[in-house]
């Protein structure tokens, strides 16, 4: 019965006029360059993220350079490799290899913030940029170094898929788990390995998959799995944290090759040769004996290969963008690839693994480095 | 009354009609929602192509998965596709749901009713029930119920086994292991014999129905339905057995190695996953019975009892089908929250979709977008399907007012 306009309907009309025109405009997709406004806004926000690489990418090393510390991904719970020791710190072998970037980097060991993530997490924190490295005990392999958008650099870890079961149970080969259940964790390169071996050897068994580490565990030590599978060393490393470390055996079957070393985003060339670098200065310096307790008297070396290492003759740190004493830092702060294991793995660690193929080439393993020259 | 007769010869212009401008106000908010959503999904795909050289793409799906999975409906192994596995993973899920949802009906009404009974036992321990599940975290609750207690039974070798050797059923850790039937030939006659003795025994049921309303004497109709298609299905099973041949052969459960082998393997996983959220959402159904039955008059329940009917009587004959309007709706919520909390499978090593999809899958592959959108897919379709039939139903029963 009213006919008087309903005012409100029109500046309902208005505002709706304004608000179309503006997603409109915004809503264009962005063509070629033209349009960085949306990126670094975003990128702005969360500030590890590395600009989209369309236009100049703020790198990798220059968001780490601003923050003032790397980030990497890591693990929390892998005893050996990345956990957290009694005084609430992260430690482990992965752990060195990030304060090695660090004292890459900034020449200050202590210039690094762990990430710990689970398998499954791992690789969506390196791809949205909230780290700048995984240094998380994970196998290189096609998959990942192409459809997840990551690139690996050198390994520093060579492993390989194991099992371990009860000493009492008697199962000593893979035909002995026939029928049996394995507990294994998801998102890794196990669950396949696992399956491809099992198949191969005509054996058929029940796979319970849990997300982490810690589920499998007590599945297995509650009875529940007859075995559970993971990296060797993962294995060594999570007897020590069993009720009965002496009940458990780790059989003398290797179901793959697992080699493990950090993995960085594609696409940002630069960071990639410094991690790689940083990892190879480790192996060179145990190649020529270099420690961080002797460090300091090759600095009146004669030796050129030594002397290029320490950053006296040639400028190797500014190629890769970083200080030339960026070797010497490492080697002084951190140590050499010896020390490294040692601390963590090595004779004097509940672990005592023995080097293996982790060896430098010269004593029967296989971490080679290029030549720093 | 002089404007009802301007107003219907004459319209204002159109910015200033009502009917037009809903029109067009109702276009430009679908417009500007769309652009919206528009936005964000080129928002999407530009950083994704920008930052890591990928884009949506669904063709992963008929890549080989490469992994087992631990318990599956329908035949597959590692050399299946992605596809299949999803598929696995759903079917699992809906076995869960749907087993579950029949389950969790089944006690939840017992315990809503067990709650308002007069009894003082009885209802205290319907309410120690209640208050326990409701409060406890579905993730607790299933953890706790796997780690603490079905990891806790015997090992296979020294499984318990009951009704040792007719039908033995083995408890271990790993599940219950329970004879079974397997279909012979002659499976396929028996089904025939069991759907024409399904459409005897309807027939028998409306025929007894008519001669009840004509002599006004209403016999009991249920127990003859039952009858009538229990004999059916007798007679077929005997007649197949003598000329041809048992229809379901047994095969029983064995200690074999590290594992049984034979008849049924309902998991350990699976228990506990369907145990553990019948547990927790009977609780939720329970209160939900009890809150229709309670909206019930008390009027209803005086009349009832004047006329002569027991207890028993005045719950399912008057009580109940009240009751159920006002139980339908939220008994659709706990159906749909049994089916979304099924996803926390993961944590007790069941392959549901999202343990096989949103974990495995997306590991191997790293397509999160992709199989994000295909596990939440499947689970709206569960979901808006359920409540579609109970809507349905709900329809049905409500009350018809003038």
């Amino acid at each position: 019965m009213k006919n008087q306009p309903k005012y409100y309907i029109i500046g309902l009309f208005m505002s709706m006029v304004v608000g179309m025109i503006i997603a409109a405009c915004a809503g264009r997709p962005a063509p070629s360059a033209a349009e960085p406004t949306a990126a670094p806004a975003a990128a702005a926000e969360t500030s590890t993220e590395a600009a989209p690489a369309a236009q100049e990418t703020a790198s990798t090393l220059q968001t780490v350079l601003d923050r003032g510390k790397v980030i990497c991904v890591g693990n929390n719970a892998l005893p050996g490799f990345g956990f957290i020791d009694e005084s609430g710190n992260f430690s482990g072998f992965d752990v060195e290899y990030c304060s090695v970037l660090a004292a890459a980097i900034f020449g200050d060991s202590t210039a690094y913030e762990i990430r710990p993530a689970t398998a499954k997490e791992r690789f969506t924190i390196l791809q949205s940029g909230e780290g700048d490295v995984i240094i998380r005990n994970t196998t290189w392999t096609l998959t990942r170094d192409t459809d997840l958008g990551g690139n690996f650099t050198a390994t520093t870890f060579y492993d390989g898929q194991g099992i371990m079961v009860r000493k009492d149970s008697g199962i000593t080969t893979l035909q002995d788990l026939n029928g049996g259940s394995i507990c294994v964790q998801t998102g890794t390169t196990t669950e396949l390995n696992l399956a491809d071996q099992m198949a191969a050897a005509g054996v058929e068994y029940e796979p319970v998959v849990f997300e982490t580490a810690d589920e499998v565990t007590t599945a297995y030590e509650e009875g529940r799995c007859d075995a559970w599978t993971t990296d060797k060393s993962g294995l060594v490393s999570r007897q020590t944290v069993l009720a009965n470390p002496a009940d458990h055996v780790i059989m003398d079957v290797t179901l793959s090759k697992e080699p493990l070393g950090p993995m960085v985003r594609q696409g940002d060339d630069q960071w990639y040769d410094i991690v790689n670098w940083a990892t190879f200065v480790t192996f060179t310096a145990e190649e020529f004996g270099i420690t961080s307790a002797n460090v300091d008297d090759f600095m009146d070396s004669e030796d050129p290969n030594i002397r290029k290492l320490l950053g006296q003759e040639g400028d190797f740190g500014q190629k890769l963008g970083l200080q030339n004493d960026w070797a010497y830092n490492i080697i002084k702060q951190v140590g050499n690839y010896a020390e490294i294991y040692d601390r963590n793995l090595g004779p004097d660690t509940v672990f005592n693994l023995p080097r293996g193929l982790n060896a430098l080439y010269t004593d029967g393993g296989i971490l080679y480095a290029p030549p720093i020259r | 009354m002089q404007n009802t007769a301007q107003a219907t010869n004459e319209r204002p212009p159109f910015w200033r009609d009502e009917r037009i401008l809903a029109i067009i106000s109702q276009v430009i908010v679908v417009a500007i929602v769309v652009g919206a959503l528009f936005y964000f999904y080129n928002n999407m795909v530009n950083a994704l192509k920008e930052q890591m050289g990928v884009a949506i793409d669904f063709g992963f799906l008929k890549q080989t998965a490469g992994f087992d999975i631990g318990e599956s409906l329908i035949e597959y192994s590692r050399s299946e596709t992605y596809a299949r596995a999803f598929m696995v993973g759903l079917l699992n899920t809906l076995q869960v749901a749907f087993l579950g949802i029949i389950f969790t009906t089944i006690l939840g009404i017992i315990i809503g009713v067990m709650r308002l009974s007069t009894n003082w036992l009885v209802s205290r321990i319907a309410l120690v029930y209640i208050e326990l599940f409701r409060n406890i975290p579905l993730l607790v609750l299933l953890i706790f119920w796997a780690q603490a207690v079905f990891f806790k039974l015997p090992r296979v070798k020294e499984a318990v086994i009951l009704f040792n050797p007719y039908f033995p059923i083995f408890l271990s850790n790993r599940g219950i292991a329970a004879p079974w039937g397997i279909p012979s030939e002659t499976w396929a006659t028996f089904l025939l014999f069991l759907v024409g003795g399904l459409i005897l025994a309807i027939i028998v049921a409306v025929l007894l129905v008519r001669h009840g309303r004509k002599t006004g004497r209403m016999p009991f109709v249920s127990l003859w339905f039952v009858v009538t298609w229990l004999a059916v299905a007798v007679f077929g099973w005997f007649f197949l057995s003598m000329t041809n041949q048992q229809p379901l052969t047994m095969t029983k459960p064995a200690l074999e190695g590290l594992n049984t082998k034979g008849g049924r393997i309902f998991s350990q996983q699976f228990m506990a996953l369907l145990s553990g959220l019948v547990l927790y959402t009977a609780a939720f159904v329970a209160e939900v019975v009890r809150a229709g039955i309670q909206s019930v008059g008390k009027g209803q329940k005086e009349a009832a009892t004047a006329l002569g009917l027991s207890g028993f009587q005045t719950l399912r004959l008057i009580v109940f089908p009240q009751a159920l309007r006002v139980i339908i709706p939220p008994l659709t919520s706990q159906y749909l929250n049994l089916t979304k909390n099924s996803s926390l499978a993961i944590a007790i090593g069941y392959p549901d979709l999202f343990a096989v999809a949103g974990n495995t899958i997306l590991n191997q592959t790293g397509r999160a977008i992709e199989v994000f959108t295909l596990v939440m897919g499947v689970y709206l379709a569960f979901s808006l399907l359920t409540s579609l039939l109970m809507n349905i139903y709900n329809r049905r029963i409500q009350l018809v007012e003038r």
